[in-house]
Formats: structure tokens, C-alpha cells, sequence
């Protein structure tokens, strides 16, 4: 299927990602240079086949549930572009 | 002998033990090769004054008898391990002036072992290309010219090459997730290994596409491969796919032996209209083999053509879930805002400044691929289609 400017702008959004107005065109045309390619997937037959979760044949460690680290809000916050009174800031966001 | 930064680590280890040379003298070695060679490109953070305390450290390991194998060996570090206190931006604007407060397992198992770390090396922005042209650094040049024309040194561990091919460093770790150690490698004369997934802990590397993404060893020798993937591995409970696994000695398994091993050629690798010279290089490969007493046999694997395809969706998707954590509020990069500017306006703004063409594409591509409607048509497809590959070998 092919990719118009608006769901070009719409991906955009949704990976919030500023994209100028001008630049959707071309955008909207690797998009579907892109997908074009991998429309190649259509010609495997993949009934009955389950989607690979995990590469290798192993089971997800689970570890025990407590605490095992932290009181670290110095080494947390040290690289924040903006940081107050031992919290991230960021512009407003509730009026 | 030669100058002492062209020595492999098999050959600087061996000249440790003996109280040859010290690890100061070889550190000191690379330092001024990295000074002369500013023109590759390939260092981007150096840390001279951190090799050298590592390496006055490593002496005196060594001096005591008990020293691991990469005692005192300098080797240089791909921008996208995490290492403590040290710029670790994985070549991209978004991670400007970002110095972790933690070093990654890998990192940390070299520096366990006594290596010698000399600094950062370039690569592709979140080790996304296969040309290193994409770096917020700029371009790797690869030591080995074409005449004079310029070669590039493949990528993404760009960097990584062509500093252990200009014999910047003994040996250098870069990571594969779409062929990012093997390439380059190739590219510029040297060893990599793209090691079995869960060898080598992800944890503290810059995540692209965690299902693929591995570390692994970028040297001289294949010896020097086995050298370092032996400290570069190991089970690491931070990773919940780090395999728990005893690790071997792989040096010792390098006997040269390969008689009666049976050595599959997929009938798929070679490619239509393959050059001449690559068809002459890969026949004279399988020749080598089978005059060691390898057995060649023809084996098919069908379903080779898809699996690049099915790369461009699982990678970007991926991808674009694990970069969405670069936001402008906990580390890096933050675009300035104008008036009235919220915090959306933040991410979006942040995000365009911060991520570079490359990089912004395949954050979208892979958006779109895992958006609903599309999820089951792409993602899901694609994800069937990786089991068939994996089932045919």
C-alpha cells in the first residue's frame, strides 16, 4: 500500500519526531521505497508458523523480588538536561 | 622488532609475561599512533591519562605473577559501550555530553581482565550504516587506500576497523546487529566475530535492535579473537538473555584442526552477477578448507532471500521502541524551546535536533511497521518468516 504526506505526518507524530511540512513528500516517498522492499515477505507461505520471541532456546531468568540497588539520585539525575530539587523538569504539562 | 603497536595480543602478551616490554611502554605506543592519525577519524574520545593509570595498574599485576590474559593489553572501545565517567554518545548528537555513571558488563570484564582502555571509537549514529557515514563525528577512513582513492571502512564499528587495522590499538570491540563487526572487519583486513546471541552481556551497550544486538572481539589474528571473546563473555544476571553458559577456553581450541568436519555451502550465498575476483576467493576458501580435510557440501537454504527483508522490519521496530527512551529529560541532548512550547513540543523538537536522517527513518519505519492496523501485516509477518530461516539451519 502506498504511503500519502498525511500518514507520513501521522508516523511522524506518532515517533515525535518534528518533520517540516516540506520535507513530508520525500519522506512519504522512502517510506514506501521501504516498504516495497519488504513487501517481498508476502510471497512466504508463513501459515502455522509461530512468530520467533526468542532467539535462543532459553527460558527468562526470573531473579528474586527485592530490592537490590538505589538511594542513587545523584547519579540518576547527573546527567539531566534540567534538574531541580532532586526531580527531572520538564515544560508544564498540566494547566 | 617491530613498532610494538603493530604487535597482536597474543604476541603483547607473550612479551609481558617475559618482562619484554612493559604495558606503560605499550600503551605509550598506541597514544602517540592515535596523536599521528587524527586523519582516519577513528578515536573520538581519548583517554590517555585513564590508559595510562590502567595501564601503571597492570604492571604491577603482572609484576605479581597472577595476570589474566589481556593484562595490560591497550585496546580502544566502540562509542556505544557505556563506560563510567567517560563521553559514551554512540556517535549521535542526542547523547552530546552524556558520561554514564556506570560501565557496561562487557567494558568492565575487559577492564576485570586487566585491559587497557585508550578511548572511544567512532561509528555509525546507533550503529545504524554500514559505511560509517553517519557518525555526528564525521566519516572513518579506512587505513588501506585504492591508489589514492579514499576507501570508507564499512560500519557501523567503522571506527573500530580501521583503528586496529591502522594499529592504533591491539584490538577493539564493536558490536553486530546486522553484520557491524563482520563487515568492517572485511572491509579493512582484520578479524571480527559476531559471537552466538546471549555470549556476550548486553548490558550498559547502547540498545538498537536488542533481539540481534551483540558485542564482540575486532583484532589482528583469530588467535587474538579467541583471546579477548573469552573475557568479553560470560553470563551476566543484568541481561535476562545473557546465556548461562561456562565459557571455554577458545584459545585452546584453536588446534587447526578441521579434518572430517563437514563444511555446508548454501547454494544462496552465491549471488547473481557475484565478480569475478569474489568468485575466485571464494572457491580458493573452499579449496583451503577441503586441502585441510574439511568435507564441502552443497546445501540449500531457501529462504536466505527473505531474511534481509525481514531485517528492514524486525530492526527498525526494535529500534524505534528502544530509542523512544532519548526524549530530552534524562540525559543528552535538549532542543530550546520557544514561548509557550509544551512538553510534546519538547520530545518532537528534541528528537528532529537530535537523531540524524539515518537514524530518524528507522525510528519511523519501524513505527509504522508496529502501528495498529499494520502490527500483524509487517511486524508479525516478518517475525514468522525469522522463525523459517532459523528452522532451515
Amino acid at each position: 500500500m502506498a504511503i500519502d504526506t498525511a500518514t507520513a505526518a501521522k508516523v511522524a507524530k506518532l515517533a515525535r519526531i518534528k518533520v517540516d511540512e516540506a520535507a513530508l513528500p520525500a519522506l512519504a516517498e522512502e517510506f514506501n521505497a521501504i516498504l516495497g522492499f519488504i513487501e517481498q515477505l508476502n510471497a512466504v507461505d508463513v501459515s502455522g508458523v509461530e512468530p520467533m520471541t526468542s532467539v535462543t532456546p532459553q527460558r527468562l531468568k526470573r531473579r528474586a523480588d527485592q530490592v537490590n540497588d538505589g538511594d542513587q539520585q545523584m547519579q540518576v539525575l547527573a546527567n539531566a538536561p534540567d534538574a531541580r530539587e532532586g526531580f527531572f523538569a520538564v515544560p508544564k504539562v498540566v494547566e | 622488532m617491530s613498532e610494538m603497536n603493530a604487535w597482536s595480543l597474543a604476541q603483547a602478551r607473550d612479551a609481558l609475561r617475559a618482562k619484554q616490554v612493559t604495558s606503560v611502554e605499550l600503551t605509550e605506543a598506541c597514544l602517540s599512533a592515535i596523536e599521528g592519525a587524527d586523519a582516519l577519524g577513528a578515536f573520538v574520545h581519548k583517554t590517555p591519562e585513564l590508559a595510562l593509570d590502567l595501564a601503571r595498574a597492570a604492571d604491577e599485576q603482572l609484576a605479581s605473577g597472577e595476570a589474566p590474559d589481556m593484562c595490560g593489553l591497550p585496546i580502544g572501545i566502540k562509542d556505544l559501550f557505556c563506560t563510567k565517567g567517560v563521553a559514551s554518545q554512540a556517535a549521535s548528537r542526542i547523547l552530546e555530553g552524556f558520561k554514564p555513571e556506570y560501565e557496561s558488563t562487557v567494558s568492565q570484564k575487559l577492564r576485570d581482565s586487566g585491559a587497557v582502555m585508550l578511548g572511544k571509537l567512532n561509528m555509525d549514529e546507533f550503529a545504524m550504516g554500514s559505511s560509517n557515514e553517519t557518525s555526528i563525528y564525521g566519516d572513518v577512513l579506512n587505513p588501506w587506500k585504492l591508489g589514492e582513492q579514499a576507501l570508507t571502512p564499512g560500519g557501523s564499528s567503522g571506527g573500530s576497523a580501521a583503528a586496529v587495522a591502522a594499529d592504533l590499538c591491539l584490538a577493539a570491540t564493536g558490536t553486530d546487529t546486522g553484520g557491524s563487526i563482520r563487515q568492517p572487519a572485511a572491509f579493512t583486513g582484520t578479524v571480527g566475530i559476531k559471537p552466538t546471541y546471549g555470549r556476550c552481556s548486553r548490558w550498559g551497550i547502547v540498545s538498537f535492535a536488542s533481539s540481534l544486538d551483540q558485542a564482540g572481539p575486532m583484532t589482528k589474528t583469530v588467535r587474538d579473537a579467541a583471546i579477548m571473546l573469552e573475557a568479553m563473555s560470560g553470563h551476566d544476571p543484568k541481561d535476562s538473555t545473557s546465556a548461562d553458559l561456562a565459557v571455554p577456553n577458545f584459545e585452546a581450541m584453536l588446534n587447526g584442526d578441521i579434518r572430517g568436519k563437514k563444511i555446508g555451502i548454501p547454494r544462496e550465498y552465491r549471488m547473481d552477477g557475484m565478480p569475478d575476483e569474489i568468485e575466485a576467493l571464494w572457491q580458493e576458501g573452499q579449496d583451503m578448507l577441503k586441502s585441510a580435510g574439511a568435507e564441502m557440501i552443497d546445501i540449500s537454504l531457501p529462504h536466505t532471500q527473505y531474511a534481509l527483508p525481514s531485517y528492514y522490519v524486525i530492526a527498525p521496530a526494535e529500534a524505534s521502541s528502544n530509542l523512544a527512551r532519548y526524549d530530552g529529560v534524562r540525559f543528552g541532548h535538549r532542543a530550546a524551546l520557544a514561548a509557550g512550547d509544551g512538553i510534546t513540543e519538547m520530545y518532537e523538537k528534541t528528537r528532529a535536533e537530535g537523531f540524524g536522517p539515518e537514524v530518524q527513518r528507522r525510528i519511523m519505519v519501524g513505527t509504522y511497521v508496529l502501528s495498529a492496523g499494520f502490527y500483524d501485516a509487517y511486524y508479525n509477518r516478518a517475525r514468522k518468516v525469522r522463525a523459517l530461516i532459523k528452522k532451515r539451519f
